[in-house]
Formats: structure tokens, C-alpha cells, sequence
């Protein structure tokens, strides 16, 4: 076990390298430089250089290279060219908004998804079931920023039960701040909900041809017992997965969704950072949402082989 | 009645005496949304025009400052002594200016924030605006001589930039997220990508402000500026993105709109290098192929002022030239045919993202393929353009406002990105420069004005608008933008 854990730490440390080396290329070899941007049309010659020397931007390509993921290795992911502030105290300030952003939108997703999945598993063929096809359908195909400007045309500006974006912050409570995020929570689950409730309706109607539901219902169970014992549980293996991916993607991809409900959430804060080149906050953020998606993705790999012995004697 | 019973009775009534009071009270906080977040908060070190706009004369002070018409009056220096040759300017300061950590501001503050934008490592995005000043004295505490290597005419309009605020040595270090001026207003809170937060200043030389505290929101998406009005979430909106609404807000009650000008000459700028754009009458075909109403409606909704010159309408030395330029695409296919290109030819049309760009890139490629040219449009991000078009210099065309106020100076920057090089031009600025009798320098403007007119340097369209949108009750906004700011110590409620 611990060879294997070895061997996965080391395929993890490999990835990041060359994620690091693949987004700082990327994001350097764009045209537009941050000086220029930042002192405009009029500026002198001599004003950009010493502002370049001022961000460190006077040094060579490789160099800056080296220093970004030092500093990343000791925890200091640099200070942002334009806010003049240090990246990791900007990402956790976004954090606030975005991580509690994704954990609502999933939860709603899941609300609506399992109940929704499970009926239509239950009812094959039926008009309750085509019914909720339809509408998953109809999620999918939405775009969420349209539903977004829709939820805050209703309940916005002409029921006034929310405000129409802008994030109210966690000082005055819990509750306050949960409310100034529900329509776009509301926003980004409907099509997360939508793909859900499908996923849950397909594995579950494959567990249902499987032997052992066979055997559930030939020892007596009714055909509901059978589904919710049986059937709900090992249905849910691939929905996790699913969720997990879900996840991850309410995290990084709300940006269209704070942009419409003006929120200083991560996604915002890159979208303003590529258009004002700020270099160093769109690299930082993106090798932090990479690096929790490796380390995601190293500890199911660690748990699968906890749980599967297979998985372990084969190294 | 006893005497605790009376006690109760008067405490009933004096609160409620208070609670009448408080209503009676105007309305003491705005919320203003203004589309882009500025950087930081430092106005001297870079050219974001939203940093003006939160902190140009509510947190920092110049020597002058523009006011709402755009005129020029004394701001922190009372007033001003000018030495016959005009390269002497002496400035008495006010006195009892304190900064908001409560050092004194004095003549010493001037000559740091002065030395400071001239430096050799100084990131002033306008240094060009104090490369005149020769030597800062400090004569007394309230006394500033500034020398200047040439006359000046312009020198106490440049001192109104925001670039051109004064600062303290003590806190200019965290200036940029902690700002120290001698404005109206305090600096008080930054919720990054959020909001940032003013209090009134308690100790501020001039008349207190109507307002107790203001907060700026940013709110970048078109249609969420309109929920954010429409929801009355915000009490005003600076420069409102969408000009298609305005007909909504005009109708509402709630709202009105304000219609201004801004210093923003919008231009089809051209490359005056490139093939075939080096031909002047290649240059004039493309003016008259232009119909300026046509783009102002189609891509502003109607909002704006057409321009027959690199010059703002409203200026009193401006001269009406779109007549030079008129919509005329016969003669525009006849000078191209003359120029040699009978059927036309092909360039490229580099559009930035604002809707002017990006709306009126369209309206202009549709008018010039009518005579012949096929303009490739190609959109690119402000980071992009400047790399490209402003400093690598490779387009055909493209679509820029040019904001900075009486800015026709650039056109005697041969290395400018247009690349329009005429040493009549040059001349011409060299001896506005050196002139202060301001009959002779609205001639030698409106000569200027001509000069770039007849020689079709680039295509003029018109000048940007400034579209607001405000609650019924708020008072004191500027209708025009001589520079970019909100001045919060004009704005009151009336309720």
C-alpha cells in the first residue's frame, strides 16, 4: 500500500510540474503586456520601464519562471501586478463567495436531481417519466446566464424578494449571505440538475435488469422496497462521480454566472485579471484549481485502493 | 402626575420627536455602480479611469481642479502669480489643509508630489504633462515656485489632472490600498471586486459634503447594470453600458437620465504609414465613404455628437469641419479610382471591446465595402490592442475614443500609433505651446483643428457621450466628463 501511495505521489508531483510549465507558457506567450496596460496610451518609455522593473517583469522569461513556482513551493504565490495585493489573500477572499456558491448549487442540484431521477427510473415509459425527460431536456438546453437574467427579471425587479446580484457578505449573518446568493445558486443548478437527474435515471434502470434485483424481489420484497434497498444504493456510485466532476466545475466555471450577478467570486476574479493581463493572479489561480483537481483525483485513487486489494497487489 | 411618570412621558416624547426627525432627514448614503473596478487607488500611477473616478477630488486634491463644465479653478493652491515670460508660476497654498492621517499638507507636500511625477523612475502614466517643469521651490510653508524650461499655456490645466494630485512622503508607501489625501472624503473599506467604501471627513478645509458616506459597486455586465437600476440596488449609475435602456429609464418616474459630454473623441483611427492608408486621397475617400449619423445611431442608439475634426464639440475653440468630410460615397469610389485602386482593396479593422468599437466596426465595415474596401474585422482584447495596434503598429484600421481632454497634441508625435507625421503640424503645436494669450491660442487650436480636418489623417465620428442613469432624487451629478470623476462633495438627495 504505502509503494503505491509512493508511486501515485510522485505520477502527482510530475503532473503539476508540467501543468506549471504548460500554464505559465501558455498564459506568457499571449500578446499584451501588464505595464503597457496599466499606464495606457500616453506613457513614456522610461514610465513603463520603471514600472516594469517595479513588477519584476525586467527579468528574463525563465527566471520569473522559477520564480513563481519557488515562491509557490514556500506558499507565496506573488503579489498581483494591477491590485498590488498578495494572490493568496485574493483567492481566499474569493473563496468565501465561490466555494459556498458551489456547495449551494450542488446541494440544490442533488435535491432536485435524486427525486426527480428516481421517479422516472420508477415509472419507465410512463407520462411521468417522459414528463421529466422533457424537462431535463429543456435544463440542459438553457443557457444558464438566460435562466440567470430570467429568475432575476421575476424576482428581482418585479417581485423584489431578492436583490438583483452583489454578494452581501458573511459579517451580517449566515442567513444574509445565503440569501443574496440563492438565485444564482438557483441559476447554476438547474442544468447541473438536469444532467444529474439523467444519470441517476440510467444507472438506476441498469440496476435494475441486474440478477440481484432479481433475487430482491424473488425474496419477497415489493417492487419499491427493491428500488430503495437495492437499487438507490448502488445506483449512487456513478452519480458521486458525477458529482465530484460537477463540483469542481461549479467552482471554476461560475464565471458567465458572477459576471451576471456581479459577485467577487474566483471566476470573476480571473475574468478581470486576463483582460487586465494581470499574469501572475490568472496563473496562480489556475494552478490552484488544477492542483485541486490532481488532489482530488490522487485521494479517490487512494481510496479506490483501500477499498479494491486488486488495486494494490498489481504494483 | 408624578414626577417618574413625567419622566417616562418626556422620554416617549422626545423619541418620538427623533423618530420624526431622522425621517425628516435627507438621505445621507448613495450607492453609485460604475462598470470597471479600478486597480488600486492610486491616480498617479496609472492610467485606469476608474481610479479617477472613486477618488478624483473626493480623496485627492490637486493644485487646480476641473470642475463639473470643465473649467479650471484653484483647488488646493489659493491662488497663483504667473512671471511676465510665463515660465514662473508661484502658487499660494491654502491654509490649515490637513491629510486624512492628520499631517499638515504644505509646500513641501507639493514639491515631493511634483518631484515625484518627474522623476527618472516614475510611473506617472502622464509624465508627459511635467516634462515642462524645470526646478519645484519651496519659498515658505505656504509657498510653491515652480520653473518651467518653456511657457506653458496649458501648465494650470495639466495641475487639474488626477495624475497631478498631491500626495504626503508619510503615506504615499500604501497608496495604493490605503489612500491618505486631503479630500471630502475618507478612504474606509475595499471589498475586492466588490465595492469600495467613502466616509464624509470631518475636517475637510472646504464646505462639508451633503453626503455621509458613498459606496462605488462594480458592476461590468450590460445587463446586469439594468437589473441593478431597475431593482433600485444602486442609486446611480456612471456611464450607463447599455444606451438601448435609456428610453426605458426616461419613461420611469423613478429615474432620470442625464445626457453629457465626455472628452472622448472617437475616431477611425489609420494607419498613415501603411499602404495604401500613406495616400492622402485614399485617406479622403475613406472619410466621405463614412455616414457618421448613420454609426451614431446604429451603434449608440442615437447618443453622441458627430466630429469633423480630432476636437470636443463643446469646447469654445471648436470649429464645426464635418462638412469636410461630408457622407458622399460617389466621390469616395471617384478619389479611390483616382488614387489607383478603381476596385478597391482590402485592410484590416481592428476592434477593441467597447460597444462603440465593436457596434460601429460593423456599421463602418458595411459602409466601406458599399465603395469597394473590404475591411477584415478582427476583435481583440485592450491588453491586445495596445500590444498589436498601439505599439507593434499592425492594423489597417481600427476604432479608438481618445479620452484625454485637448489631447490634439498627440498628432505631432510622429512615433504616435497613427504615425501622421507633418512638420507644419509640429510647427504649429510648438507655437501653442509657447502662447498664452488665449484669443491667439483658440486661432492657432481652430488653425490646428484644419490642418489634421484637410489632411484626413484619420476618420472622425463623433464625440462619446456620457450616459447616466440616476434615482428621481439625486442632485448635484455631473452631467458632462471634462475628466473622469464623480464628485461626491457636488451630490445631495432631495427628498
Amino acid at each position: 500500500m504505502l509503494r503505491y501511495a509512493l508511486k501515485r505521489l510522485l505520477s502527482l508531483t510530475l503532473s503539476l510540474a508540467v501543468a506549471s510549465v504548460v500554464i505559465f507558457a501558455v498564459i506568457e506567450v499571449a500578446p499584451g503586456d501588464p505595464a503597457s496596460f496599466m499606464l495606457g496610451v500616453n506613457a513614456q518609455a522610461d514610465t513603463l520601464a520603471a514600472l516594469r522593473a517595479e513588477l519584476g517583469l525586467d527579468v528574463s522569461k525563465v527566471e520569473r519562471y522559477f520564480n513563481w513556482v519557488g515562491g509557490m513551493l514556500v506558499g507565496d504565490f506573488g503579489t498581483s501586478y494591477t491590485y498590488r495585493t498578495p494572490v493568496s489573500q485574493m483567492i481566499a477572499d474569493r473563496l468565501w463567495v465561490s466555494l459556498p456558491l458551489a456547495l449551494y448549487a450542488l446541494t440544490l442540484s442533488t435535491l432536485i436531481a435524486f427525486p426527480a431521477g428516481i421517479y422516472a427510473a420508477a415509472r419507465r415509459g410512463k407520462p411521468g417519466d417522459v414528463a421529466v425527460m422533457g424537462a431535463t431536456q429543456l435544463g440542459i438546453a438553457v443557457p444558464n446566464f438566460w435562466f440567470a437574467m430570467m429568475l432575476v427579471l421575476v424576482f428581482a425587479i418585479n417581485l423584489r424578494w431578492f436583490n438583483a446580484g452583489g454578494f452581501a457578505g458573511w459579517e451580517d449573518g449566515v442567513w444574509t449571505g445565503l440569501h443574496s446568493l440563492t438565485l444564482p445558486a438557483i441559476a447554476l443548478a438547474l442544468p447541473q440538475a438536469a444532467i444529474l437527474a439523467r444519470v441517476m435515471r440510467s444507472a438506476l434502470l441498469d440496476i435494475l435488469a441486474e440478477d440481484f434485483m432479481r433475487t430482491a424481489r424473488a425474496k419477497g420484497l415489493s417492487r419499491r422496497q427493491a428500488l430503495w434497498r437495492h437499487g438507490v444504493r448502488n445506483a449512487l456510485i456513478p452519480v458521486l462521480t458525477i458529482i465530484g466532476l460537477q463540483f469542481s466545475f461549479l467552482l471554476a466555471g461560475s464565471i458567465i454566472i458572477e459576471q451576471v450577478f456581479y459577485l467577487p467570486g474566483l471566476g470573476r476574479l480571473v475574468f478581470q485579471a486576463i483582460s487586465a493581463r494581470d499574469l501572475i493572479v490568472v496563473e496562480s489561480v489556475v494552478m490552484l484549481l488544477v492542483f485541486a483537481v490532481i488532489m482530488v483525483n490522487f485521494l479517490v485513487d487512494l481510496a479506490y485502493a483501500a477499498v479494491d486489494p486488486r488495486l494494490r497487489s498489481r504494483t | 402626575m408624578t414626577k417618574q411618570r413625567f419622566r417616562l412621558f418626556a422620554s416617549a416624547l422626545a423619541l418620538g420627536a427623533s423618530l420624526f426627525a431622522t425621517q425628516a432627514l435627507a438621505k445621507s448614503d448613495i450607492i453609485i455602480a460604475m462598470q470597471l473596478e479600478p486597480p488600486h487607488l492610486d491616480p498617479t500611477s496609472a492610467a485606469a479611469q476608474a481610479i479617477d473616478s472613486v477618488v478624483y477630488t473626493n480623496i485627492f486634491e490637486g493644485l487646480t481642479r476641473f470642475m463639473g463644465d470643465g473649467s479650471v479653478v484653484p483647488g488646493l493652491a489659493e491662488s497663483w502669480e504667473i512671471s511676465e515670460d510665463g515660465t514662473v508660476y508661484t502658487f499660494k497654498l491654502r491654509d490649515g489643509v490637513i491629510f486624512h492621517d492628520g499631517t499638515t499638507m504644505d509646500a513641501e507636500d507639493v514639491k515631493f508630489s511634483l518631484d515625484r511625477a518627474t522623476a527618472e523612475d516614475s510611473t506617472n502614466a502622464q509624465k508627459a504633462l511635467f516634462a515642462g517643469i524645470e526646478s519645484v521651490e519651496v519659498v515658505d510653508p505656504l509657498t510653491v515656485q515652480v520653473t518651467l524650461k518653456d511657457p506653458n499655456g496649458n501648465f494650470l490645466f495639466n495641475l487639474a489632472w488626477g495624475d497631478a494630485v498631491i500626495v504626503a512622503p508619510e503615506s504615499i508607501e500604501n497608496i495604493k490600498t490605503n489612500p491618505v489625501g486631503t479630500g471630502a472624503f475618507t478612504f474606509a473599506d475595499w471589498v475586492q471586486g466588490d465595492s469600495i467604501t467613502l466616509n464624509r471627513n470631518p475636517d475637510y478645509w472646504g464646505d462639508q459634503p451633503a453626503l455621509e458616506t458613498a459606496t462605488f459597486k462594480f458592476i461590468s455586465d450590460p445587463t446586469a447594470a439594468f437589473a441593478a437600476m431597475m431593482a433600485e440596488d444602486v442609486d446611480v449609475f456612471d456611464n450607463f453600458p447599455a444606451p438601448e435602456n435609456l428610453p426605458q429609464f426616461e419613461a420611469d418616474p423613478r429615474f432620470q437620465v442625464l445626457v453629457g459630454s465626455t472628452e472622448g473623441e472617437t475616431i477611425l483611427s489609420t494607419n498613415n504609414k501603411q499602404k495604401p492608408f500613406d495616400d492622402i486621397l485614399v485617406r479622403q475617400a475613406l472619410a466621405h465613404a463614412i455616414d457618421r449619423q448613420a454609426i451614431i445611431d446604429g451603434a449608440m442608439f442615437g447618443y453622441g455628437t458627430p466630429i469633423g475634426t480630432h476636437f470636443a464639440p463643446h469646447n469654445p475653440a471648436y470649429i464645426d469641419l464635418t462638412g469636410n468630410s461630408a457622407y458622399d460615397p460617389e466621390k469616395a469610389k471617384a478619389l479611390l479610382a483616382e488614387a489607383g485602386y478603381p476596385d478597391g482593396f482590402a485592410t484590416t479593422l481592428h476592434l477593441p471591446p467597447p460597444s462603440y468599437a465593436r457596434r460601429g466596426g460593423e456599421i463602418i465595415a458595411a459602409q466601406l465595402a458599399e465603395v469597394g474596401i473590404k475591411a477584415e474585422i478582427i476583435n481583440v482584447e485592450w491588453a491586445q490592442w495596445l500590444e498589436s495596434v498601439f505599439k507593434g503598429k499592425e492594423f489597417g484600421l481600427t476604432i479608438v475614443s481618445h479620452t484625454e481632454p485637448m489631447d490634439i497634441g498627440i498628432y505631432a508625435r510622429p512615433d504616435y500609433y497613427f504615425q501622421y507625421e507633418s512638420t507644419d503640424f509640429q510647427a504649429l503645436m510648438d507655437t501653442l505651446n509657447s502662447t498664452t494669450d488665449p484669443d491667439e491660442r483658440t486661432r492657432l487650436l481652430g488653425e490646428a483643428q484644419r490642418l489634421i480636418a484637410t489632411d484626413y489623417v484619420n476618420g472622425y465620428l463623433f464625440q462619446l457621450a456620457k450616459l447616466g442613469v440616476a434615482k428621481a432624487g439625486v442632485q448635484g451629478l455631473w452631467e458632462n466628463a471634462p475628466t473622469a470623476a464623480i464628485d461626491l462633495t457636488a451630490i445631495s438627495w432631495d427628498e
